[in-house]
């Protein structure tokens, strides 16, 4: 329930969400030189099938959005990643809409920025270690994935909420069920990228020669 | 790829039929009554129906409903108005429910408008409409180098899982399914790196320069501006039912009504 589908949102969220999109998905693609264009698309679209697994949760299966785990793996390659795979799916599967994309790229790539700010700087100092700690690598993933999911609950919810008092309830009951994702996420994140570091610590390394988020 | 069969609209420009899709998307955005809200979501259908968008594609509206669902159940309440329903201390307002009908309205009418006019083209060519309507090429490249990836990782994905069933493997909510799940990811992305390599090796290969080629010419003939002008008097009208209205529905049916007896 990641996407909101258009005909929801108010006038001024969709603008300002687009904007800000535009603006960040600008830089984005100025960092991103063409030798690895490639490479971001193909990361993009093993992010977009990943994302159609279907998680077994209690008695039912969610989704994960993985917006964290690109975070970490892409740096700032998730933005175009992210706004192409919610292209693909608002005009070929339905999922979400067109006037809203501004605001459902932003949802997922500001976390997804974030959590490359803030941890793939550690990620890929331990990367370089030879002795891998499977530990902090699944320490490092599971915070990713909760930090992430958590917060595009949050940006969710207050899309809706700055676009009419009205839809409170439906806020509160879509940040609650966001909970139990995020801890679905940040774990399945944590074994991902402890596997990772076990099997191609390459991938956590990639930054295109540029350091930083 | 992706292309349905029987796309009545196939004669227009794909140029034309993203400026079109935008269009109406911004009018069925914009619209405030749930009448014409119905009204649109009507032309939606008819628009994907031309677009030859098969029934069984509207089986993805299924996740979408379930937001609508959560709007439904919770708006009438959240919404004050003229009671319509009182549920103990719970009060569903008319006003709530026009609401959340219109919103579902709305949302299954962009989304179709989405399938019949740009889905239907097939991503290639709407890849290539979108980049000769401005869309930086880097983006478009990503697009198309994404789009076919997709099925190729989707390959890679379907065989992991084939070798996973092989081993008996059922996905249940444990821990052991959720670190073999954790690790076909990983996996999945560790394959697609070492393609993404071979996919940039291969490309450097046949002179990838960065540049975007569309070898595709695309016409611009006077239907397809025909097509847009013709819309524009259309939208224009929904807009003023909208604003100005007739009544709505119910309001329709109560002077049908007086004007018969």
């Amino acid at each position: 329930m990641a996407h909101i589908p258009d005909g929801v949102l108010s006038a001024p969220v969709l603008i300002s969400g687009a904007l800000v999109s535009t603006g960040l998905l600008g830089v984005a693609l100025r960092r991103l030189r063409e030798a690895e264009l490639p490479q971001a698309a193909v990361l993009a679209a093993a992010f977009f099938v990943a994302s159609l697994i279907s998680v077994p949760l209690g008695p039912s299966s969610v989704h994960l959005l993985l917006n964290g785990l690109m975070g970490l793996l892409l740096g700032w390659a998730a933005v175009p990643a992210i706004f192409v795979a919610l292209l693909l799916q608002a005009v070929f599967f339905g999922f979400g809409g067109l006037l809203v994309l501004g605001v459902n790229t932003l949802n997922l790539a500001l976390p997804a920025l974030l959590v490359a700010r803030l941890l793939r700087p550690m990620l890929q100092r331990m990367a370089e270690l030879s002795s891998p700690q499977q530990r902090r690598a699944l320490m490092i993933g599971g915070t990713a994935g909760v930090l992430a999911v958590l917060l595009t609950g949050l940006m969710l919810a207050a899309s809706l909420v700055l676009s009419g008092e009205a839809f409170w309830p439906a806020a509160r009951v879509i940040v609650l069920s966001f909970i139990p994702l995020a801890l679905i996420e940040g774990l399945v994140t944590g074994i991902v990228v402890a596997f990772l570091l076990r099997v191609e610590p390459a991938l956590l390394r990639l930054d295109g020669g540029r350091h930083g988020a | 790829m992706l292309a349905e069969h029987g796309d009545r609209l196939a004669g227009f420009d794909p140029r034309a039929r993203l400026i079109l899709a935008a269009l109406l998307a911004l009018t069925v955005v914009s619209l405030q009554t749930s009448s014409a809200g119905s009204i649109a979501l009507l032309a939606a259908g008819a628009i994907a129906r031309l677009g030859g968008v098969s029934p069984q594609r509207l089986r993805y509206l299924l996740p979408l409903e379930l937001l609508m669902l959560v709007l439904l159940l919770t708006l009438p309440f959240s919404v004050p108005g003229t009671p319509l329903l009182t549920f103990g201390p719970l009060v569903a307002s008319r006003e709530g429910g026009l609401l959340a009908l219109l919103i579902l309205f709305k949302a299954n009418a962009v989304v179709l408008i989405l399938f019949g006019l740009v889905g239907s083209l097939g991503a290639g060519a709407a890849v290539h409409a979108l980049a000769r309507l401005g869309l930086p090429s880097k983006l478009c490249q990503m697009l198309l180098l994404t789009l076919r990836q997709i099925d190729l990782v989707g390959d890679e994905y379907a065989r992991m899982r084939l070798a996973m069933r092989a081993r008996a493997f059922v996905p249940r909510s444990d821990r052991h399914s959720w670190r073999a799940l954790g690790w076909l990811i990983g996996m999945l992305l560790v394959r697609s790196l070492a393609r993404a390599r071979r996919v940039a090796d291969a490309m450097r290969c046949r002179g990838f320069d960065g540049q975007l080629r569309l070898p595709q010419r695309l016409r611009w003939r006077r239907r397809d501006t025909l097509l847009l002008l013709g819309a524009l008097p259309l939208l224009a009208g929904l807009l003023l039912l909208d604003r100005w209205g007739w009544g709505g529905w119910t309001g329709w049916a109560e002077s049908r009504l007086a004007g018969g007896v």
